[in-house]
């Protein structure tokens, strides 16, 4: 029973449904998974996998080509560099992204609450 | 014979293990309902005797309380927590190479135990930590005559007596300075550091490597864990924490996102690849679904500190382990399995990667752990029984004893109850702390932090 159960999992629709069906009445995580399903059909069957996984890797990934900033600035030598309007927050077009026009972090200058 | 224990809700008035009640002692931090990042508390660790509280944020910031000894007048009341230090440890850094945002968060603070007058903590954010080191100033040397009232230094020919400068009491100043930075060793994003019992060596550990490193040495690090496969499409776990033995230095594990726990031996080689001991529960394949490996990632590996035991905590429970057996935990608590009906909106809205932490007591008699709503859990193994507070400013009057709250499952809401539906999944309590010694607790909400103590009689 244990070995159908595996083997279904990756099966094609109908058999999925009829087990749905049992599923709802034993187990509220299979019923949710169903949920899920539905909403999102093209939702692969290894959820732990690679793709999580490396999403969780790239964390923190932003956009910056410090190739094209280089060549850029040895281009235009003493110039300044044509930087982003402060309104723009995407950085498009034949605008070269500079270090200035990421999206400052700046530090806390402001001491934590905690301590207030 | 299955170790499964059953666990019955507390039914008296009482919170905790049967004779402790739990009361309101402190909270810090703002009253407002607009909370910025920055303030979002990230970690929180009593020192070794307690005495000292120290929080992190996601600003980059740490912030010390530091207990004040017990007053004659009111021998019931143990000393309030209060402002000891505040510094800025890490800040925003951008790395062009790789393109990579580096977040100024503190991840985990860890205390060394204490040798001299000073104390010293470890610091870390994604990429690297830092050892500070927290000292007393309370006197300084005075009577120099070498300068004027303005700085200036006097001219040499203008000085005629041999002035010794003696030192004066003055008003306490505590100073945190940097004292190492170990830096560049980590690749992935470090989620624990581990002070080891030498209290010479500690180790950091990232998605998929352990460093070991010597408090001493800053340009060097060992590598003794390393899961990256050589084709990172076959990548299939992470490393979600690590902690060194509280007492036989050689023995540390680490737990991954598939729910195991490895248990290595600096011992047996370089490079602990090949564990010593690999812990896991079997799971009833009729049960798997979509969502079962993700439930099962470990957030939080602790050791009792008795070091026969150690405690991880998965999305929805708490597990002991007796270290003896790898096969299966002795002690499974359900810390709010009607979540379990809740998995694909928790999916969607990502609250089912919360990492929740979890700690122990003095004593390793009760541990406990967080949830939704603000509340927290606490299980006590010897009584086996369980309770629900709730960390709320509806229950901040001093000394006030906290109510058990309790979550109706079933259709019939009880007065007093509160559906599940009606939980608050933006007020979580991922991190909680226990003083090593009293029945004192901290625990954070998003950016408040809450002291509460035993009721004393």
């Amino acid at each position: 029973m244990s070995g159908d159960n595996e083997d279904t999992q990756t099966a094609d629709e109908t058999t999925l449904d009829e087990k749905e069906v049992q599923d709802k009445v034993i187990s509220p995580e299979k019923a949710e998974e169903a949920k899920l399903k539905a909403r999102y059909p093209n939702l692969g069957n290894k959820p732990g996998g690679s793709d999580l996984l490396r999403k969780r890797l790239q964390k923190g990934q932003k956009y910056f080509d410090s190739g094209d900033y280089n060549m850029a600035k040895a281009k235009i030598k003493n110039k300044q560099l044509p930087t982003a309007a402060p309104e723009k927050t995407e950085i498009t077009g034949d605008h070269i992204p500079t270090p200035q026009d990421l999206p400052q972090r700046k530090p806390s200058l402001v001491a934590s609450k905690l301590a207030g | 014979i299955v170790f499964k224990v059953v666990v019955v809700s507390c039914a008296g008035a009482g919170g905790g293990n049967c004779d402790v009640q739990w009361c309101f002692s402190q909270v810090k931090g703002s009253i407002d309902d607009d909370v910025a990042e920055a303030d979002i508390i990230s970690t929180v660790e009593f020192n070794h005797s307690g005495e000292l509280l120290a929080t992190g944020d996601k600003g980059g910031r740490v912030v010390i309380f530091q207990q004040e000894p017990e007053s004659k007048n009111q021998p019931q009341c143990r000393g309030e927590y209060n402002v000891y230090s505040t510094f800025q440890s890490h800040e925003p850094e951008f790395d062009y190479l790789k393109s990579l945002e580096i977040e100024e968060k503190i991840n985990k603070i860890r205390w060394l135990p204490q040798k001299n007058a000073a104390q010293f903590l470890l610091s870390t954010n994604d990429k690297t930590i830092k050892l500070w080191k927290i000292s007393e100033r309370d006197k300084r040397p005075e009577g120099y005559n070498l300068k004027e009232e303005d700085g200036r230094y006097r001219d040499l020919n203008t000085v005629t007596t041999l002035r010794v400068p003696v030192f004066r009491p003055m008003d306490l100043m505590v100073e945190a300075s940097p004292r190492r930075v170990f830096a560049n060793a980590h690749t992935y994003h470090i989620n624990s550091t581990s002070v080891n019992s030498d209290c010479e060596t500690y180790l950091s550990a990232d998605d998929l490597r352990i460093n070991l490193w010597h408090l001493e040495i800053t340009d060097r690090s060992f590598n003794i864990v390393d899961i990256k496969p050589a084709n990172m499409e076959e990548l299939t776990e992470v490393i979600t924490a690590a902690e060194f033995h509280p007492n036989q230095c050689n023995t540390f594990v680490y737990s991954s996102s598939k729910g195991t726990i490895r248990m290595c031996d600096m011992r047996a080689s370089a490079l602990c690849d090949k564990h010593a001991k690999m812990f896991e529960e079997p799971e009833d394949p009729n049960n798997r679904s979509f969502f079962s490996e993700i439930i099962s990632s470990i957030s939080d590996v602790k050791f009792s500190h008795s070091g026969r035991y150690m405690m991880t905590r998965d999305y929805l429970s708490v597990k002991i382990w007796d270290l003896n057996m790898e096969t299966r935990p002795v002690e499974t608590y359900q810390v709010h399995e009607y979540l379990r009906s809740k998995l694909c909106s928790l999916y969607e809205n990502d609250c089912i990667f919360d990492k929740f932490e979890c700690c122990w007591n003095g004593n390793d008699s009760v541990v406990m752990t967080g949830s939704y709503n603000n509340f927290f859990r606490m299980f006590d193994r010897g009584y086996r029984q369980d309770v629900t507070l709730e960390a709320s400013r509806e229950n901040s009057k001093p000394r006030s004893v906290l109510k058990p709250r309790k979550v109706s499952t079933g259709g019939k809401r009880k007065k007093d109850e509160i559906s599940v539906d009606s939980l608050d999944f933006n007020k979580k309590i991922l991190h909680t702390a226990w003083h090593p010694l009293d029945n004192i607790i901290a625990v954070a909400t998003t950016n408040n932090l809450y002291i509460f103590e035993e009721k004393l009689n």
